[in-house]
């Protein structure tokens, strides 16, 4: 298992470099000068372009620029904002958790509809129930989620008025920030009706970005319990005389998991872009709707960082998802 | 010589028919799929005769209909079936003219990452050692990034726009083909018939372009489908963030950005792009799982 490890970190290092001077180069492949986009001064006298050059670090070889930029990442320094001059990185860690909160919610929300139908698609295989499953999923797995969210506002929030329309909590609510995650939050704030809020403003993200995953993991659940059904040892547990749901629950289910873990794990990156478009029309104040921002407002150095960022963690997960399949199946080890 | 006329002859063979008979007849079992091939094509009629088949102009403004509603609503007009925009656009038309937009990001999305990924991913596959090593290293760069992150940070670089938000994606889907077609190669190339067609005399390019590429091609189309109805939505993506066609162009995300502000005043503005999107992709993805099925010898019902 150490082994599997150290193989998938070997990869990963070369990975994180490449993707680190995409992110380096990135500012410098901007048409326009980059001491002026990464300082957000427009006109400058030569001096002053030259000061700054040097406190940016401009007037030195570029492979030397280069790694001074992978020393300071690797220390967590990831650049400045050009419009509030903060940190990225403290930008990151104050609204990461609003996008872990949403995607986290979507997961689970995805694998506990998304499994359960797919194994009932699978059981049922041919029948109505097959039928309207699979083409639920495959209009789901076909969904603009944007549109799908403003559907969604229009009909639920609109329409309905069950929901609001924006934001993590009603503004009545006021009180600290403590664990970033708004559901715990608001039941340790113990104010009256805190949860409640916190609660419904989640329900439709929650559901915008959980459709596509949903759609998938269904669809692969399905085609995964199929495969395992047709199996002997399967057969055998029946012929044993075995509940059917003892067999599909338990000898079946098991086996079959194994592909889905993989397959909800790479949904996570599906997650992170899905969340750029669930927080926009949401106005929920993750990264997504930061790097969003960014973008709109030139925030180079963001944009820079955050892009380093996102795909670090991207790739971090990948590697749990993978050394999670190395446990959960041995055969992959080897 | 003797080869390439042995191969032109096995082309017009018979068993070339008898190929597509056989896929048709896999591919014609899914009766979704068939639906979704038909629909298709409608909407490529519908692109190609949409100067004749609009009632109106997409883009002139009829002032004196302002977000009238569509024609079986209260307030609706005969002239306007689907009812106008916010400056009084004709909604029929607009869809109409969006099909076009969809399907050209479509063809040239796929095209350009297809083609791309297709030679690189034969290089690899074919030629191993450290040029696999690196090509592969550098698409899992940019399978590293959220694809709509990646596109969209590009379109940033290059600057909004259809075409280069075309570009962008296209670039974000190619690895996804390099891998595809590297795994295909890599088996078929210790094959008995390309080392049959290596003893022959034929060289690299022969070997990987007309021995062994054609053997690889069936999960390339299921990928290209995928890729197609993928490039739809996310240029779609794009276009509503503000990042791809830009108004008054009538491309669906687009006019879905432009109608975000009357989303509770006014449904059909809100509601009709976004189903336009929805159908397309769903009809390409019906017959992309068909195209699976009959392709797939894997997944074949024997």
């Amino acid at each position: 298992m150490f082994r599997f490890f150290l193989g998938r970190l070997a990869v990963l290092i070369p990975t994180f470099i490449g993707v680190s001077i995409i992110a380096f180069s990135f500012i410098r492949l901007l048409p326009g000068d980059p001491v002026a986009l990464l300082s957000g001064e427009r006109v400058m006298s030569p001096e002053r372009h030259a000061e700054i050059s040097r406190q940016l670090g401009f007037d030195r070889p570029i492979v030397m620029q280069y790694l001074d930029y992978l020393w300071g990442v690797l220390q967590g320094d990831f650049g400045t904002s050009i419009v509030t001059k903060r940190p990225v990185m403290d930008q990151f860690l104050e609204l990461f958790p609003a996008t872990v909160e949403l995607s986290l919610c979507a997961i689970i929300f995805a694998v506990l509809v998304g499994i359960p139908a797919g194994v009932v698609a699978a059981v049922k295989r041919g029948s109505i129930f097959d039928q309207i499953i699979m083409g639920t999923a495959l209009v789901g797995f076909s969904m603009p989620i944007f549109w799908w969210g403003l559907l969604l506002i229009m009909l639920v929030s609109g329409t309905l008025q069950w929901t609001p329309v924006s934001g993590r909590i009603s503004l009545m609510f006021y009180f600290p920030s403590v664990t970033g995650f708004m559901l715990i939050d608001s039941l340790l704030s113990g104010q009256e009706g805190a949860f409640r809020s916190a609660l419904h403003h989640l329900i439709l993200p929650t559901i915008v970005l959980g459709t596509i995953p949903l759609a998938v993991i269904a669809r692969q659940t399905r085609s995964a319990m199929l495969e395992v059904l047709s199996e002997d040892y399967v057969r055998t547990a029946r012929a044993k005389g075995l509940s059917t749901f003892r067999v599909v629950g338990i000898h079946a289910l098991r086996n079959a998991m194994i592909p889905v873990v993989t397959t909800i794990g790479l949904q996570i990156g599906v997650m992170l872009a899905g969340a750029i478009l669930t927080e926009t029309i949401f106005s929920w104040p993750g990264i997504g709707k930061w790097l969003l921002d960014s973008v709109s407002r030139r925030d180079y150095a963001v944009i820079q960082g955050g892009l380093l960022i996102i795909a670090a963690v991207i790739m971090l997960v990948n590697l749990a998802v993978d050394l999670l399949y190395g446990l959960i199946n041995p055969r992959i080890r080897h | 010589m003797t080869e390439a006329t042995a191969t032109t002859a096995i082309s017009a063979d018979p068993t070339r028919r008898a190929r597509l008979a056989e896929f048709w007849y896999y591919f014609s079992e899914n009766r979704g799929a068939v639906f979704g091939l038909f629909f298709f094509l409608f909407l490529v009629l519908l692109a190609i005769f949409a100067p004749l088949v609009a009632p109106h102009n997409p883009t002139i403004q009829f002032g004196d209909a302002r977000l009238v509603p569509p024609v079986w609503q209260e307030g609706g007009r005969a002239t306007f079936l689907l009812g106008t925009d916010a400056v009084g656009r004709d909604m029929l038309s607009r869809l109409i003219y969006g099909t076009r937009f969809s399907l050209f990001i479509g063809v040239i999305v796929t095209v350009l990452s297809l083609t791309g990924g297709i030679l690189v991913g034969v290089i690899a596959g074919y030629f191993r050692g450290w040029i696999d090593t690196v090509i592969m290293r550098l698409m899992d760069i940019i399978l590293a990034f959220p694809s709509l992150l990646l596109a969209l940070v590009l379109v940033a670089v290059l600057g909004p726009g259809l075409t280069n938000a075309m570009i962008a994606i296209a670039l974000v889907f190619q690895p996804h083909f390099v891998r595809l077609t590297r795994a295909a190669v890599m088996t078929e190339k210790t094959r008995d018939y390309v080392v049959a067609a290596k003893v022959a005399g034929a060289g690299h390019a022969r070997l990987m372009f007309k021995t062994i590429l054609p053997n690889c091609m069936a999960p390339l189309i299921v990928q290209a489908t995928l890729s197609f109805s993928n490039a739809i939505l996310d240029a779609a993506a794009l276009g509503f963030l503000g990042m791809g066609a830009q108004p008054p162009t009538p491309e669906w995300g687009t006019m879905l950005a432009e109608a975000r502000e009357f989303i509770l005043r006014a449904w059909w503005v809100v509601t009709l792009p976004g189903l336009a999107i929805l159908v397309t992709v769903l009809a390409i993805n019906l017959m992309g799982d068909g195209l699976r099925d009959a392709l797939d010898p894997k997944l074949k019902r024997s």
